[in-house]
């Protein structure tokens, strides 16, 4: 990266009226996908845009893109699964009961829950079912291995759905939200209802950590491209905690990024460099280099337009962003 | 700030008519647009585009307040209900039968998202007339149904006599002498009268404040939940009410339903109103004292086994 090009970035992006709640952002090569909060898909490449109705009587709650296709469920039940050119089909349906999370598995798997309804789909179509002890709020496939992690009030639960193995739980107490591996497995981290993160070293003691001090909830949350550094929204600044070492962020403090008097609501870390994109509730996205801590601005504030997603593209080169409005963007970087 | 999302949480034993309340809710030409949440998806004849099942997961917040309980399933909803912003106006939420309303109310207090999105407008209790007298007496959860409302629909009057009626009114008064009670007849109620009532709002309380109590009317005690009201001709001083309403609540939180007051601090032009939920305190100056108004302090508390002599005095020697 060659920040010291400008201090702003705002010329290289191209914006984007996307026209509803922007759910997520994801990658399929080269076009840009963004999910929406009035059911449909907004497909982007080269300025070109193209409205997918994935959910013609819904909203999309959850989303997840493997590269080359946008997986998405919705306040209608429905898992919907739509291409890169634009076709879209459903996957699964649960008659009415909202997906509230989906997960997809880098060997073509995918996982969504309902309630307390959790189904794994594998790569050639088999569907397995679990339930869980409550509510599923977080699901996220181990980074090896067909192992999916859910969370749930007073904890996380392990599961193999291939296998006939007991599910192994992990019980702290609470509501744990969100739930992320570490890239190396070594480690499993919740979001949880009381402002803070819980985390397991699932290696080799399942020892607990507990990362609190946040003003609002973590609901993005963002690995470093070596699995070094977990960056996570929830507090005025991105709050980004070392994972170098066995121990995890155990007894280390966090570095704080992009400082300012509004709260992080997205983060982004560039899949090959320490630069951290951080979208903010007032509008506002910055490029933070770690390293020494300078900062480029992406996209100025905006009022109503708190960001909701960003999402770089594989190479690094293109970040896209979307917002509460329906506003969105993609940010192309020089050089 | 963007305008918060009203939301009426519509509560009642079972069979008393929640669902009846509800339709003629929904289906009256009023040009809003409802965000409706039942306990049971698919439950019978709900007319509506919005209806989303919630399955009423209640658990403890992790704060150290015991009677903390929040609705996780609500927490859920709302965070989906606000990527569909815009397209409703205002949010009902049906509990079951069975439903203790306080975690309900508690959600939009304790999650800063909740209640940076929606706020509480008001409870409202749908009653049966014939049948309330006897759950009260064998339903705990009916009680508590009563002790939370703002509103009260007392509905099947035409299957009681006249007498009957006024019996089932005292008892539910000895409970809960603030509520506004509403006879009806297959729920047939002005609906002004149960939306937009902004029952929780703290400037809402000063207007209620000339019905806000007549101490001593109400001498129909029921056996073990009551309300008991408080007032001192004069000011009180915060550095003692502040510590004695906040320890008041920690400690009784878990028998205290409601609790609303009015008090005027030395020197200070506005007054001091709150209102809580259990441990829930929320409190403000809001308006000021008028010219040649009597600036007096009223507390109320609607529970469970409340020592009402320990809180008179309590309160009395928080005065100024």
């Amino acid at each position: 990266m060659q920040t010291e090009l400008a201090p702003s970035l705002t010329d290289n992006v191209a914006p984007l009226d996307a026209g509803a709640h922007v759910t997520a952002a994801a990658w399929l090569g080269d076009t840009v996908a963004f999910a929406l909060g009035d059911g449909a898909v907004v497909l982007a490449k080269d300025g070109a845009t193209h409205r997918v109705a994935a959910h013609p009587d819904g909203a999309i709650l959850a989303a997840a893109g493997d590269g080359e296709r946008l997986v998405t469920g919705g306040d209608d039940g429905r898992v919907a699964v739509t291409g890169r050119d634009g076709s879209t089909r459903e996957l699964a349906a649960t008659g009415g009961a909202w997906i509230d999370a989906l997960a997809l598995h880098q060997g073509g798997g995918i996982a969504w829950s309902a309630g307390k309804n959790v189904t794994a789909r594998d790569d050639k179509g088999r569907e397995k079912t679990y339930q869980a002890p409550s509510s599923v709020r977080g699901l996220a496939f181990a980074p090896k291995g067909y192992r999916l992690a859910m969370s749930h009030y007073n904890g996380a639960t392990l599961w193999f759905p291939n296998l006939d193995a007991k599910p192994e739980p992990l019980e702290w107490k609470g509501s744990h939200l969100d739930v992320t591996w570490s890239p190396d497995a070594r480690f499993l981290v919740t979001s949880m209802q009381e402002n803070s993160l819980h985390g397991w070293r699932l290696q080799p003691d399942k020892g607990h950590m507990r990362m609190s001090g946040y003003p609002a909830k973590t609901r993005s949350w963002s690995w470093s491209h070596d699995g070094h550094w977990l960056a996570t929204s929830g507090a005025d600044a991105a709050i980004v905690w070392p994972f170098e070492s066995k121990e995890g962020p155990m007894g280390k403090a966090p570095r704080e990024c992009g400082a300012r008097p509004a709260k992080v609501t997205r983060v982004a870390f560039h899949p090959k460099a320490y630069a951290l994109a951080i979208g903010y509730e007032d509008g506002m996205i910055l490029l933070v280099r770690l390293t020494d801590a300078s900062e480029l601005l992406v996209r100025r504030t905006a009022p109503g337009s708190g960001v909701t997603a960003l999402a770089w593209d594989g190479a690094g080169q293109r970040l896209a962003f979307g917002a509460a409005d329906g506003q969105a963007g993609v940010l192309r970087l020089p050089g | 700030m963007p305008e918060k999302i009203p939301v009426t949480v519509l509560t009642g034993y079972l069979g008393a008519g929640k669902t009846t309340l509800l339709n003629r809710i929904l289906t009256e030409p009023h040009g809003k647009r409802y965000a409706v949440i039942v306990n049971e998806f698919g439950e019978i004849g709900i007319d509506n585009d919005l209806v989303v099942g919630a399955d009423e997961e209640v658990f403890e917040m992790n704060n150290g307040c015991i009677c903390c309980t929040v609705r996780g399933d609500l927490i859920r909803i709302m965070d989906g209900l606000m990527k569909r912003k815009g397209k409703f106006d205002a949010i009902i939420v049906e509990t079951t039968g069975l439903a203790d309303p306080a975690p309900v109310a508690q959600t939009f207090f304790v999650d800063q998202d909740v209640s940076d999105a929606a706020k509480l407008d008001a409870v409202v209790t749908v009653a049966d007339a014939k049948w309330l007298t006897d759950r009260l007496k064998d339903a705990p959860e009916a009680k508590n149904q009563i002790a939370f409302a703002d509103v009260i629909i007392l509905n099947k009057i035409d299957l009681v006599s006249a007498d009957e009626l006024e019996a089932v009114e005292e008892r539910i008064r000895a409970i809960n002498p603030y509520a506004r009670i509403h006879r009806a007849k297959n729920c047939q109620v002005p609906i002004a009268e149960v939306l937009n009532r902004n029952a929780f709002d703290l400037d809402r309380i000063i207007e209620l404040a000339p019905d806000f109590l007549e101490e001593g009317h109400h001498h129909h005690h029921d056996e073990d939940m009551q309300s008991v009201s408080v007032r001192h001709p004069g000011a009180v001083d915060p550095d003692k009410f502040m510590p004695w309403i906040s320890d008041l609540t920690q400690r009784e939180g878990p028998n205290i339903l409601r609790c609303k007051g009015i008090v005027a601090f030395p020197g200070e032009p506005k007054r001091f109103v709150f209102q809580g939920v259990h441990m829930i305190l929320d409190g403000d100056l809001q308006g000021t004292w008028k010219d040649g108004e009597t600036r007096q302090s009223r507390v109320v508390f609607i529970g469970r086994n409340l020592d009402e002599d320990a809180i008179r005095a309590g309160f009395l020697s928080t005065a100024a």
